[in-house]
């Protein structure tokens, strides 16, 4: 999830993310609902100076991960990348971030992109994987 | 025994949905199942189960036979057509197969209590579900007092399983005698040790069970209202338990009118947003009131002055997918029953 204190640089999702609030302001503590949802439907949530985010890579670092080679491929996704953790490529379409575990630890290494989670991702894989977004990107 | 194979009946073909089936290719291997059957003229009837825990053999397909289910494994979708040309689906051998899943050494040696439909059924099917014992635990404990239900689990010897190893009908006795209502039961599913992924696991593979769970301990304790947590690192998870509540909700489990008998229960799944802390109890409870997941001291406890400052039960999803079973068999039949230590029933996340 990206959010920061900074001013909104596309305010115009005012209108998006009022009935989304309205959906669920009525919840005990609805504040992680809210959050989620606007995350969803927009992908992001405004009130960040942060660019739009189309993908999400997370790479795991946990322990089991580190065991089968996560580290190497950390430094593999950065600089095949060309990006730094929390850093955004030039056209907007990749986001690298690290997350602590997936959860997925008997197909370690790990990584998710979105919503679907991929294991036993070596530099092949990671390779793969980017030049399937890219493509996928492209032709979207 | 099945009937015989006919082109009228389809074939079940089992492979898992699990996110450790998918982050290696059971979404791809399931599509060319798919395919390759309609390409020969051969029905399938695929299921997403859970996965057996056979990590390394992930996707691990199965084909129902006659004889038994039969396993292969890892597939990959180009390995597809292959199974099909050596006749895979009459559990002919192939150099994936593995023969009889139940007969697998790893399979064959375990006796599975908590984990006793994860990769067996349809993680989403009630009927597979109250076919394979579920819901007898339910509908024991809903013809029970609630003071002789926290009995049932104080007897059966259970303890946390978030760690803490704390009895679990002790702290059902104090919710149930505290004053102030309405009260909660939350379920904490925000595993986040490395290593360790049972929660994912079950909810992925058996989410009735822990509904099932946590609707007797809020007939226990006197709860009308119930919340599972978990991680935003679990999509798959969220999912397949979001849609297992709703179909639970629809067929009576849940609801305002729990199995006919006028009692309400309702149960919301909650994701949190990333943060490692909130796993810890009175943080998680911040953070369902929607506030920063900060830890408190104790006391109060929870059971005392807990969610919204009611009477919270807050129990480790492994207790309470662990607690179906005892209302089911009884409390003897439960291994902390046997003995005063702990040593019977550890539960470990193994894998290699």
């Amino acid at each position: 999830m990206s959010n920061s204190a900074a001013a909104d640089p596309a305010p115009d999702h005012a209108g998006q993310v009022g009935p989304i609030i309205a959906a669920h302001r009525d919840r005990p503590g609805a504040m992680l609902p809210i959050l989620h949802a606007i995350q969803r439907q927009l992908g992001w949530v405004p009130g960040a100076a942060v660019p739009l985010i189309a993908d999400a890579l997370n790479c795991s670092r946990a322990e089991s991960c580190q065991a089968l080679g996560a580290l190497a491929l950390e430094a593999h996704a950065r600089a095949a990348l060309g990006l730094d953790y929390y850093q955004t490529s030039a056209d907007g379409a990749l986001t690298l971030e690290p997350v602590y575990c997936l959860g997925n630890c008997a197909c370690s290494p790990a990584v998710r992109v979105d919503d679907e989670i991929l294991g036993r991702v070596d530099q092949e894989r990671f390779d793969a994987l980017i030049a399937g977004l890219r493509g996928a990107g492209a032709t979207a | 025994m099945s009937p015989p194979l006919t082109a009228s009946r389809p074939q079940r073909v089992y492979v898992p949905g699990d996110s450790g089936a998918l982050s290696v290719g059971a979404d791809q291997v399931a599509r060319s199942l798919e395919i390759e059957a309609q390409r020969c003229g051969l029905p399938i009837e695929l299921v997403r189960n859970g996965s057996r825990g056979l990590y390394r053999l992930e996707p691990l397909v199965e084909v129902e036979t006659p004889a038994g289910r039969m396993a292969y494994g890892s597939v990959r979708a180009p390995d597809v057509p292959d199974l099909f040309a050596a006749g895979f689906l009459d559990g002919e051998p192939h150099r994936l197969g593995h023969g009889l899943t139940a007969l697998m050494p790893y399979l064959a040696g375990q006796e599975r209590l908590t984990f006793a439909r994860v990769g067996l059924t349809d993680p989403l099917s009630l009927d597979d579900y109250q076919a394979h014992g579920g819901f007898v635990g339910l509908r024991h404990a809903i013809g029970l007092e609630p003071g002789e239900i926290v009995q049932e689990v104080t007897d059966s010897g259970l303890r946390g399983r978030g760690g803490a190893a704390f009895p679990t009908g002790i702290k059902w006795a104090t919710v149930r005698n505290a004053p102030l209502a309405p009260k909660y039961v939350v379920c904490n599913a925000d595993e986040g040790d490395s290593g360790t992924f049972s929660d994912r696991m079950l909810m992925e593979g058996d989410p009735y069970c822990l509904i099932e769970g946590t609707t007797i301990a809020a007939l226990a304790v006197g709860a009308t209202q119930g919340y599972i947590y978990s991680r935003s690192e679990y999509p798959h998870a969220f999912r397949i338990m979001e849609a297992a509540i709703a179909r639970a909700r629809a067929a009576g489990f849940l609801g305002p009118d729990l199995l006919g008998s006028g009692r309400t229960f309702e149960l919301e799944l909650r994701m949190g947003a990333g943060a490692y802390i909130c796993g810890e109890e009175t943080a998680m409870l911040k953070s369902l009131e929607g506030r920063p997941g900060l830890v408190r001291f104790k006391p109060p406890l929870p059971a005392i002055a807990g969610l919204f400052g009611r009477p919270t039960v807050i129990n480790n999803a492994m207790s309470l997918a662990s607690v179906p079973i005892i209302l089911a068999q009884g409390a003897a039949f439960y291994p902390d029953a046997w003995g005063v230590t702990y040593s019977r029933t550890p539960l470990l996340t193994y894998f290699s």
